[in-house]
Order: C-alpha cells, then structure tokens, then sequence
C-alpha cells in the first residue's frame, strides 16, 4: 500500500558537486533510523546507487527496455534492487553521452516506476538527478505528484553557487501551486573555500531557504566510495558518519519548506564580492589598467 | 454575426464592388476578432489593386498563422515528403520518426507514376522507422543504419533513399548525415538526409525549400543523362502529377518540339533528379515550391528558367510562344502548328461548357499556385474569380496574383476558417474551390465546392485534355441538382400535402 505520509525528495546541484554521495549517505543514515527508503537513479551514468549496492547497477530501467524492446515489457524485479540495509535502489540510466535523450529517458523511467506500483511501503524516495536541470526531462521529478522538496547540494565555488542558483530557478517554476514543489535546503559540501560557511549561510538567506547542514570535508568518504560503500557503512564510527546522521535527522525534522527567490547573475557576483574572494570589479580594473600601463613602458 | 446584404459588394446586378465596399467586408468579418488579432489579420486580406506598387498591392504573407483560428496549413515534413520528394519514384522515401507523419500521409496526394510496385515505383508504399520510446531515448541512428539496409535487401531495384526527418530526429539530435553518408558508401546506394522537421517554418512553404536544398547538395549534378543531350532539351519544373497532370504538361512540350529529360518531381526518377543540370532551360510550373532549385542551376550551371501557365486556353497558348522564344524558328513552327491543332479543341470544350458557366463566380484558398494560376482557366470559360487566397504563400506570389485579377478582388493570405466562411456568406460565390479541411462545410452550407489540391479524385487539369476535364468537373459541380435539394420537405414553406391516416406524431 502507498504510505500517506511517504516523502519524495530530490537532490539537485552542479556536476561533481557530490549528490550521489551525500544522498547515499544521508539515506544510509535514515535506514538506520529504521525507514523505507527507494532511490531512484535519474542519472544516463547510472551511478547513484553504487555505494547501496557494491557494484554499478547492472540494470537499469531503459538498458532493459532496450534489450527486451520496449519499456513495456520490463517488469519491476527486473530493474530494483535491494541494497544496504533494505534500501531499494532503481537506476533510470540513458543513452551514452551524445546520442538520444536522455531526459526523455528519466520521464519514461518515472512513468514505469509510477505504473508499475515502485512507490509501495515506503517513507522516502529519493531521486538523483545530474547536473543542471537543463530541460523538461531533468525536471520530472519536481513535477506534479513527485518530489515535494528540493535539496540543492553546492559548495562555495562560484560555479557550483551558479548552478544552485538556476535550480532554484528551475524549482520556482513548479513551484506555483499550492501542493508544488517546494526548497528544502542548501546542504554545503565543503570544498575548504574561504568564508564557505557564511557564503553558503548568506546565499541561501537570499535563496529564502536554509543552509540546512554543512559537510566538512573528510578523506573517510573517499576511502569508503573506494570500497563502494557508504560512510555509515565502511566506519560508522567515524565523526563522518555522525555528519551524515545529523543531516538525516535534520531532513526528517525539516520544517521550512519554502518558494525559493532566485537571484540575478551581478547579485551572484556581488555576494562572492562582499565575502571577500574577490577583489571588486574597480580593483580588478585598476589592476588591469596598471599592467596595461606596465607593459606599455616595457616596451617603450 | 450577419454582413449585410445591402453592401454593393454582394448585391446582384450592382456594378463591381469598389475597393471601398470590399474593404467594408473585410472590416466587418474581422470585427469579430480582438483588437490584437484583428490588427494583425488586416495586414494579410485586402481588396486588389492591380495598379499598385509592389508593396501596395501584395497582402503580408509567410508569418506564422494567428493562435486560436484553424489554418489548413501543413508542416515541413508535409512539404519535402509529401510535395517534393513523394513523387520521386524509384526511390524509396523514408518518413523518419514515429508513424503518425507516415502513415497519415500516405496516399494523400494523387502524384501519379507509372512502373512496377516494389521494382521501379514506390511511390505507392510507405516506410517508416515507427520510432519507439527506445528510439528517442537511445537515438535512431541504429535502427536508420539497419532500416537502409533492410530496404537494400528488400528492394536491391531502387535507387535511392531519402530520410525524411519528422520532428523528434531534430529534437534529440540525431546524426542521420552521418549515417547516410557512411550507409551511402557502404551499400553503394545515395542516401539522403532531408532535415524537413515539422516544427520547422510556419507552414509547409520551408519544407519545399529544405527538400529543394537536399537536392541540390546530395543528388543535383551527380549523373549524366541517359540519352545524349540536344539543342531542345528541357526541365519540367515543379509538376506534380496530380491525376496525371505533368503528362498533359509534358505532350505540349512535346508537341513544341522539345524534349523533357527531366521531370521534378511527378513521374520522375532519381535519374532525372540528378542529370537535369544538362537541361537547356527550366520550365517552372509551380513556382513556390521549385523556384530555389531553378536558381540553383541558373546560378551554378548558367540554365535559364521560364515560368509557365498549362491552365486554360488563354495561359497555354502564351505560355507555348513565351517558352518558344527561347529556341530557334523550327520550335516556333513546331509551337504554332500545334496551337493552331488545339484551337478548335479549346473552342469546342468552350462552346459546350460556355454558355453553362458564363458570369459564375468563383472563390479559391488554394496551396501556393492555382490561386493564381487558375484564374486564366475559370475566365476561359466565362466565370469570374472574385475571392482569392493561399494557405502559404510569399509576397511575390501575391505580387504576381494582383497583376492577375482586377480591382477590389478581394485577396486572402492564410485566412481562417471563419473569415473564409463569411466572406463566402457575404459573396456568394456559385462555386469554392479549396481542400479537403473545408469540403464538407461548404457543401452543408449549400455551396458548390470543388477540391483543388487532389482534383477532387479527377484531373488532369493541365494541358490540352486537361482544360476539358476542368471545364467538365467545374460544370458537373455547379450544375448538379443536389445543390436545390437543400431544404428538407418539412422546412419548406409550402406545407406538405395532408395524407389521410396521418395522424398521431405527423406535426414531427
């Protein structure tokens, strides 16, 4: 039977940022605390539900329908597996990079997990999402009667607060109604860059939303992804681990679920400006201008 | 809403309409609409004014019809597959994508080929790729490969193929040049990629053009003929074949003393496609969907190219001794012995249909050419042409069309189905000429109504015999009696005879 109260969650945020680690873990640390939990892999790489299962998932929902014919004819068992602690892990997967349409593909995997009755006794169903939310198919899993919240997972590298931006602006297009989806939080994957606390703090008081935890940065994760293991898996007792349980904890208690108000580029800008990681533009100008002036006497 | 029968534009046995009383409808009709679109829609019907400048006398065309009215305009795909590429006969013309496009478009079009099914004709059949959710996801470049070589398998007699791309080939991405370049080589067979995706343009007038390009860089140029090249050989341009159109089209030529090495593209062969470059002149019928490959092989291989008119007495015999001057004086013999042959023909068809036809009126919404180019035929024959418009044509056609009808006629560019039903309440003409979309409304409206894209399932309509048929069909339409069976028994005003025993329910 469908659970009433089941929450659907997506994780969101630039390549590389970390969101199939964070979220294993996070879910890792959720299944201890003894719930339900299906992921679901919306990622052509098919690499979200490594560390749940040791291994790459070997069958994915359209590496299946393309070897039987059609997605049609491939049955729930074929496509969901069972990983650590009773997680259920489903991978949509997708074309090799540069052919098809990979966003079409997370669609048509939804749809089959959908009819197919996936979404049984369960209290979360995360979805993995690459990247930027660069067109419709990307954006399925914030569509009506799916994930309800967002978490944007980022840094405090520019690029990454970038993208986090334009999810959030993603998200505020399915935002606009009263069951839409809404932000659930920034969680900051900690790259060790300057001020990174209260950058990601001010980004997302600007965001309207919450840092909702911040993840130091921990060699523990590398050696336990090197193992294809969860953190909570490999050592437990690791203060890494602790990290991940809080973060759980802070998602299942999550209160502030809010319409995010995304801002421009130049605000973007301003804030790494006001942070101090930049200099500001006139300074940077005036530097130019300097050398500029420099070169210009060398050779004269 | 009602126009007025009062407007001189419609009263029987006024004089003409002045540009002032047509303007007056057009302003009524589009009364209805909101001011946006209303303003926008003024720009494309008009009252004619053959005197005009260019800019004055054509209506706005080519833009993208107005959301929320019902245009019968096509697609891209529509255009190359169905208009250009369909009637190429011995090659095998591959719709690209789901089976909606194919399947819905085959055999909508009456082009006309002679050969052997499955040998050196396949203009009957349909292939599609029938893409499936696999298909889009995983890209179609894999199952394109094996489909060309599956046709090669199946049929090793045709020469070619062409991909015709429906919309989601473009939407995801696909690299059908590359493959057909490298499926091309691999089964020694010209394979070519047509990027005709429907959402392309704003109607089918793109596709002619992306169809007419396809051929230029894949196929024009690329043989030689098969016969040794002479003095008289021609190119018939931009006839279709409609219930055998281009074969009236082409015994004229013929007639004329000239020879047709190439015929583009109804009844035509991959052959023809690619040696037309040997031609000595281009002979265009129909100018919007060919006129891009005309300049092609005036500009690449210096071949000059004449537009021509096969509609009617009047449009054949100037046409003949236009395309005559091109040649030398035997052609010019040739061409006014055989004019003088058909002269008695053209009057016996006029002396008999005549005097049936004379002083009708006729309003047309055709594709991109007989709006204009039939007009000489139906004033053959005594009627009048007093409403006119295309689904996708450009300025120039209405350019062309102006210098063609008098003044005040009114002129429509991709008009809605509302504004064409109005203005045929508002002037009752004797006959509409369009397609299939409106068909059946006009004939429960009570009016005449000829299907000019397919000939209605007659034709030819071209040529010499073709004037006949045209003449024939356009009598048989307005003189049918059905056309006075309209009012049911019991809605007539003279009651119904009593009938004793009629009692219980006879008031129904």
């Amino acid at each position: 039977m469908r659970n009433p109260s089941m929450r659907q969650i997506a994780f969101y945020g630039k390549g590389g940022i970390g969101k199939s680690t964070t979220q294993q873990n996070t879910m890792a640390a959720l299944a201890e605390q003894g719930k339900r939990i299906m992921i679901v892999g919306c990622d052509p790489k098919a690499d979200s539900t490594r560390l749940m299962l040791h291994a790459k998932a070997q069958t994915s929902v359209l590496s299946i329908a393309a070897e039987l014919g059609s997605v049609e004819d491939v049955e729930l068992e074929d496509v969901m597996r069972e990983g650590y602690r009773g997680v259920r892990c489903v991978e949509s997967g997708g074309p090799e990079p540069g052919v098809g349409c990979a966003g079409r593909g997370v669609i048509t995997s939804i749809n089959f997990l959908e009819a197919n009755g996936a979404y049984e006794d369960l209290d979360y169903v995360t979805y993995d999402v690459l990247g930027d939310v660069v067109c419709g198919g990307f954006a399925m899993p914030i569509r009506e009667k799916k994930a309800q919240e967002i978490y944007i997972v980022t840094s405090g590298e520019m690029m990454a607060m970038y993208a986090a931006n334009n999810i959030a602006r993603g998200v505020l297009k399915y935002a606009h109604r009263e069951d839409g989806v809404r932000l659930g939080g920034l969680i900051c994957n900690s790259r060790q860059v300057d001020n990174e606390r209260e950058l990601i703090e001010e980004l997302a008081r600007r965001l309207n939303t919450q840092m909702i935890h911040f993840l130091p940065r921990d060699n523990v994760v590398q050696h336990a992804e090197l193992r294809r293991m969860t953190v909570l898996e490999y050592d437990p007792a690791a203060s890494m681990a602790q990290e991940y349980r809080t973060l759980a904890t802070k998602i299942d208690e999550n209160t502030m679920k809010t319409i995010p108000t995304p801002i421009e580029m130049d605000d973007l800008e301003q804030l790494l400006v006001d942070f101090g990681m930049v200099d500001s533009d006139d300074g940077f100008v005036a530097q130019t201008k300097a050398q500029e002036l420099a070169a210009k006497a060398l050779v004269g | 809403m009602t126009i007025s029968n009062e407007n001189p534009a419609v009263a029987a046995g006024a004089p003409p309409p002045t540009k002032g009383d047509v303007q007056e409808l057009i302003d009524g009709v589009l009364a209805a609409y909101p001011a946006k679109a209303r303003k926008l829609r003024s720009k494309h019907v008009k009252p004619n004014d053959p005197s005009g400048t260019d800019e004055q006398c054509a209506v706005k065309a080519n833009i993208k019809s107005r959301p929320g009215v019902m245009t019968p305009r096509g697609c891209a795909y529509a255009g190359s597959k169905g208009v250009v590429w369909g009637p190429v006969k011995d090659m095998v013309h591959l719709s690209h994508g789901p089976i909606g496009c194919g399947q819905y478009s085959w055999g909508g079009r009456r082009n006309y080929a002679t050969g052997t099914p499955g040998i050196d004709n396949f203009v009957n059949f349909q292939f599609t790729s029938d893409f499936q959710e696999k298909d889009i996801v995983f890209g179609g470049n894999k199952k394109l490969a094996k489909i060309t070589e599956e046709i090669a398998g199946l049929f090793p007699l045709a020469r070619g193929i062409s991909v015709q791309s429906e919309c989601p080939v473009g939407l995801i991405g696909d690299d059908i040049e590359a493959v057909a370049k490298e499926q091309g080589e691999a089964l020694d067979l010209p394979i070519v990629p047509v990027r005709c995706e429907g959402f392309r343009g704003v109607s089918q007038s793109l596709g002619h053009h992306i169809a007419n390009d396809a051929i230029r860089d894949f196929l024009l140029g690329t043989k030689e003929p098969e016969v040794e090249t002479g003095p008289y050989d021609v190119a018939l341009m931009g006839d279709y074949n409609i219930g055998g159109d281009a074969w009236a089209s082409r015994r004229i030529l013929e007639d004329m003393g000239l020879r047709v090495i190439a015929q583009w593209s109804g009844d035509g062969t991959m052959q023809e496609l690619a040696s037309a470059h040997r031609a000595k002149l281009s002979l265009l019928h129909c100018y919007r969907s060919m006129n891009y490959i005309c300049t092609t092989l005036e500009q690449e291989y210096g071949i000059p190219w004449e537009e021509y008119n096969f509609f009617g007495p009047t449009k054949i015999i100037e046409s003949m001794r236009r395309i005559a001057e091109y040649f030398d004086d035997s052609i010019r013999e040739k061409t006014e012995a055989a004019i003088a042959r058909y002269e008695p023909y053209f009057a016996d068809v006029q002396a008999r249909y005549g005097p049936r036809l004379a002083g009708k009126k006729v309003m047309l919404l055709i594709g991109g050419l007989r709006p204009r180019h039939t007009i000489g035929a139906y004033e053959d024959l005594g009627m009048q042409v007093i409403g006119t418009g295309f689904e996708f044509a450009h300025k120039e056609d209405y350019v062309k069309t102006s210098k063609e009808l008098g003044e005040a006629v009114l002129i429509y560019d991709d008009p809605s189905s509302y504004e064409l039903e109005e203005f045929t309440r508002a002037l009752k003409p004797d006959l509409v000429g369009a397609g299939v979309k409106e068909k059946y409304v006009y004939h429960k409206m009570g009016v005449p109504f000829r299907q000019m894209h397919s000939w209605d399932y007659s034709g030819p309509y071209h040529g010499v015999e073709g004037f006949a048929v045209f003449a024939r069909d356009m009598d048989t339409t307005i003189s049918s009696p059905s056309w006075d069976l309209f009012t049911a028994p019991w809605q007539a005003s003279q009651p119904a005879p009593a009938v004793a025993g009629a009692g219980v329910g006879s008031d129904v």
